[in-house]
């Protein structure tokens, strides 16, 4: 109950935001907050009171919904799972907050939008039926589509359509594979979307589900799926553009949430489900392991170089995400305890600093009104909290030993290279132009004389300073104590390579 | 089979007796209304839509033991009959509610339209239960004459007659093509009856008599009489110029209710009559159905994303309803027949509300043109909003009832293994989500020309959230997937 209480409460604060009159602006703010917090408060109950030790999904409600075609509202978490969610709930809150003032028109549809939005990405996390899961998919594409087109930049309402169209590319590859899937569970009548159920049956030998060419094709039907929303080389095309048009607060959802929803859905659907579509290619030939793996590493590298050509500081940042969910991939294309491990706490640390890096631009461009790097200069004189600020998300990105971002990329480089060393080594050029483009950007923005037309420009704010500190001690605690997040999904981690048959104790 | 007499029958045609009673009445009503701004003739219509409705439900409850063959086996009442007659009346009824809304129509012509309106769902009716191929084709007829007339009703514009004229020209050559088809196959088992042919074919099939492509060139022509009135490829070209041209609410009409009828015909014609393994291993019309679901989508999809006109834009989307509809026909499977049929129920929820805002805006603005929908989300909030809900849900955007019922659909075609029609009919979704998303962008992401709000009156909204409501619901809500397994052909 606990868990579909925090899914569901903030649908019913859009509900609520609705009722409002559309004057009352503080009102309305004040009540998302209120309604964002309250799954916040939840979802830290709910990291907490997670029984580490135990492998079967914890706080699960099983409710038939569609009854003729099996289909229940299935939802309940694991540590990797409440990890995610986690991330949401915190981002939640703090994107209202960093809305709270440059959202000019229209905030009450913009804030009812948010907390469908925040409903969406929620329940796609605990979801357990695929059905279910792939409805709150879905459910997050509306709002986004419309908190990109309404309140975005001048070239928003191409950013917004072309989000939409490629997303909706890739989801209805997956609608396929789902059906295939569900067709295949059983003759008519016994037919399921339950995603536990879904792995143990496609796991035992024999059954059509457990077949080698149907988990193939399959897997390729939710990898395009989800390779779009990660996004993965060559879906990737609409991020940069999103990104630099979206409104701050809905960068920080996208490169923070949206994209890990892709790479959950990797491990979720695909490696769990469907473990023979990347191994056991035909005697022992690895090569679909291979190809993610590159791709991961295609996204590292080509990532981290398109960053290093960018002006535009948003732009930046959005193609260094692309770069470090290649880490993502590539920890998860190794298929180890490590790999994996590294992968998830990638995930949640790329979501905290991505969602730092992307609040810095958005309280930039507040001030100064562009985002062009080579327009800036000197800034650190004038604004040294902000600078502070930026330098650890900098530093944090960019892997320095000691911040959360290093412990993630280095785990998943470390399980990697026990199985594609030479991708592996290649990769870590994607470090050192990460190091690159951020110390230029450093110094390119708050270094050297200062720039005259900002002799007069404000120091950051308490209230954008409120929306970065919380994520901002995450990115050193997690640092130095990464096993607080690496408890919560070690035992689903062995769970779920003892499913792929890669099971290796070495953690 | 209970085969009723004549006699015993007009007991059980009362829904349509009553059709035809009101037509008349309408008519004469008319004759006494002096004040052209009357509705009076339009409220009569819905009294009448009313009776009918209650007894198409009284009538439901004499087929509890099985279905009746009514006229000598002429025409047939069961589930699937009456299922369609519930969702024509409920089609007549909102296109009379938008009727009295728009002011395209011409005031002194109100009887007529109204008369004409429920003639042709008498024949919507025959349509949707006959079972004879001579029922089958004055059915069809009675549809396509009444409604030639209602496409042309806008007596002032020319682009309406020429909707009409070519209306006719197309729908003379189709029925002319359909007749052919249906005498072939008369001549080839000796009987009008569907159930008889059905039974007959595999026999002439397996003597000789017939060959194989003689059956295959009259289903063939039987399909271009049918594949008219659903607006498939390569008989659609007329529905773009008509669906313009014609007043919005006949428009809507067409698009929905004559739509329904046509899959009517073309369930209880495949279904009852070519389900046989052997006429299935003759004549593979199954690959020749999926061929033109997937050709009817694609190009209604393609020729949509240019247009200008909602209306316009709506007439091609409605060809690639059309095209999704045909693919849960493709296999005759209960699975198919249950996801046509819901997504009928859905679609006429969702198209009818699309073509009700187009209504209020042609009303206010006095264009059919998406520049119209300029900042309609401040201009008109509510009607903005009721309209992204119709358009996602026709792209198939969850949470809303259009994904639901492609869901349906998608499942019956991969469960036969098309995985390519498939495919196909999801991509075009998401070429669907293009020219639908032009009209939101218009409505959401641009300002208005004239900042002057739109104002509507609260019956407006009432009607409005007659379809939105459903429009949301009806997937999340698990009250509708069960109806259709009582309906069986």
């Amino acid at each position: 109950m606990l868990l579909s209480l925090m899914i569901f409460v903030p649908l019913l604060g859009m509900v609520v935001v609705l009722l409002l009159p559309r004057e009352s602006e503080e009102l309305i703010k004040r009540v998302t907050l209120l309604f964002t917090f309250i799954p916040l408060i939840l979802a830290v109950y709910l990291f907490i009171a997670y029984d580490r030790s135990s492998i079967s999904s914890q706080y699960m409600v099983n409710i038939s919904w569609i009854e003729k075609f099996n289909i229940n509202y299935h939802v309940g978490i694991d540590g990797l799972s409440v990890t995610l969610i986690l991330l949401t709930a915190l981002l939640g809150p703090i994107c209202v907050i960093a809305s709270w003032r440059n959202i000019e028109k229209g905030i009450k549809a913009y804030m009812a939008l948010f907390l469908m939005l925040e409903t969406g990405m929620l329940g796609f996390f605990a979801a357990l039926d695929l059905f279910l899961f792939y409805v709150f998919f879905e459910l997050t594409l509306l709002p986004m589509y419309f908190l990109i087109g309404v309140w975005g930049g001048p070239r928003r309402e191409y950013a917004a359509i072309k989000f939409f169209l490629y997303t909706l590319f890739g989801s209805v590859l997956m609608l396929v594979a789902m059906i295939a899937v569900y067709l295949t569970s059983g003759d008519p009548g016994s037919r399921t979307f339950d995603i536990p159920t879904l792995i143990t049956l496609a796991s035992t030998e024999g059954h059509a589900l457990n077949d080698l060419n149907f988990q193939i094709w399959v897997f390729l039907g939710f990898f395009i799926g989800f390779a779009v929303k990660v996004p993965i080389f060559p879906f990737h095309t609409w991020l940069p553009d999103a990104h630099v048009e979206a409104p701050t607060a809905i960068s920080v959802i996208l490169a923070g949430v949206l994209l890990k929803m892709g790479t959950y859905g990797l491990v979720r659907i695909n490696m769990a489900m469907f473990p023979l579509g990347l191994d056991r290619f035909t005697n022992g030939s690895d090569f679909w392991g291979y190809s993610l793996a590159l791709l991961g590493f295609i996204n590292i590298v080509y990532g981290s170089f398109c960053a290093l050509a960018q002006t535009d500081f948003k732009k930046l940042v959005a193609y260094s995400s692309i770069g470090h969910m290649g880490f993502v991939i590539l920890g998860l294309a190794a298929r180890n305890d490590t790999g994996v491990s590294g992968a998830i706490l990638q995930m949640f640390n790329h979501g905290v600093i991505s969602a730092m890096l992307f609040l810095l631009v958005g309280v930039l461009y507040d001030r100064a009104h562009h985002r062009e790097i080579n327009g800036f200069g000197g800034l650190g004189n004038k604004m040294p909290i902000y600078t502070g600020i930026t330098t650890l998300a900098f530093m944090a990105s960019l892997g320095l030993p000691g911040l959360s971002g290093f412990v993630g990329e280095a785990l998943a480089l470390l399980g990697a290279y026990a199985k594609y060393k030479t991708l592996t080594i290649l990769s870590t050029i994607g470090i050192v132009i990460g190091a690159a483009y951020f110390l230029w950007t450093l110094q390119r923005v708050f270094l050297g004389a200062l720039n005259p037309d900002y002799e007069d420009i404000p120091e950051i704010n308490g209230r954008e300073i409120l929306t970065l500190v919380p994520l901002g001690i995450l990115t050193i605690v997690l640092g130095v104590f990464p096993h607080i997040v690496i408890d919560m999904f070690s035992v689903s981690v062995t769970e779920l390579t003892k499913v792929m048959g890669t099971f290796e104790a070495n953690l | 089979m209970d085969y009723k007499n004549n006699i015993e029958s007009i007991l059980y045609f009362t829904p349509e007796i009553l059709l035809i009673v009101f037509a008349a009445a309408v008519i004469i009503l008319d004759l006494f209304v002096k004040n052209r701004g009357s509705q009076k003739v339009a409220y009569l219509s819905l009294i009448g839509l009313g009776f009918t409705l209650v007894a198409i439900l009284i009538t439901n409850s004499t087929i509890a033991d099985g279905p009746l063959s009514l006229f000598w086996g002429m025409i047939r009442l069961d589930k699937f009959a009456v299922f369609f007659k519930v969702l024509l009346v409920l089609a007549t009824a909102a296109t009379i509610l938008f009727s009295l809304r728009s002011e395209e129509l011409d005031e002194r012509l109100k009887g007529e339209y109204h008369a004409l309106l429920l003639a042709v769902t008498l024949g919507m009716f025959l349509m949707a239960s006959s079972t004879n191929l001579l029922m089958i084709f004055i059915s069809l007829e009675t549809v396509s004459l009444t409604s030639y007339i209602l496409a042309g009703f806008l007596t002032h514009s020319p682009r309406s007659s020429e909707a009409a004229f070519k209306y006719i020209t197309y729908g003379a050559v189709a029925s002319g093509t359909m007749l052919f088809g249906l005498s072939l196959l008369f001549g080839m088992t000796g009987t009008g009856d569907l159930a008889e042919i059905s039974q007959r074919l595999p026999e002439v099939l397996a003597a000789g008599d017939v060959t194989g492509l003689g059956l295959l060139i009259s289903i063939t022509f039987i399909l271009a009489g049918i594949g008219y009135k659903i607006a498939s490829v390569p008989f659609h070209m007329w529905s773009p110029d008509v669906y313009e041209g014609a007043p919005i609410p006949i428009t809507a009409f067409l698009s929905v209710a004559s739509k329904a009828a046509g899959f009517a015909l073309f369930l209880r014609f495949f279904y009852s009559g070519f389900q046989d393994e052997g006429i299935l291993q003759t004549v593979d019309w199954g690959f020749l159905l999926a061929v033109v679901s997937a050709l009817t989508m694609t190009i209604g999809n393609l020729a949509a994303l240019p247009q200008q006109n909602v209306k316009r834009l709506l007439a091609y989307s409605s060809i690639s309803h059309g095209g999704y509809l045909l693919m849960g026909g493709v296999l005759l499977t209960p699975e198919g027949l249950g996801a046509i049929l819901f997504y009928l129920v859905v679609y006429l929820f969702m198209n009818l509300g699309a073509f009700y805002v187009v209504v209020l805006i042609a009303n206010e603005s006095g264009s059919e043109m998406i520049e119209s929908y300029r900042g309609l989300s401040s201009r008109a909030p509510l009607v903005a909003v009721a309209m992204f809900i119709f358009l996602f849900s026709l792209t198939g955007i969850p949470p809303f009832a259009g994904f639901f019922g492609k869901w349906l659909l998608f499942t019956a075609v991969i469960s036969k293994g098309l995985y390519w029609l498939a495919f196909i009919g999801l991509l075009n979704s998401v070429v669907s989500l293009y020219y639908y998303a032009r009209i939101i962008k218009a409505m959401y992401f641009e300002s208005p020309d004239e900042d002057e709000s739109f104002s509507f009156s609260n019956s407006t909204f009432a009607l409005l959230s007659v379809f939105v409501i459903p429009t949301i619901f009806i997937g999340i809500l698990n009250i509708l997937y069960n109806f259709s397994d009582k309906i069986t052909l």
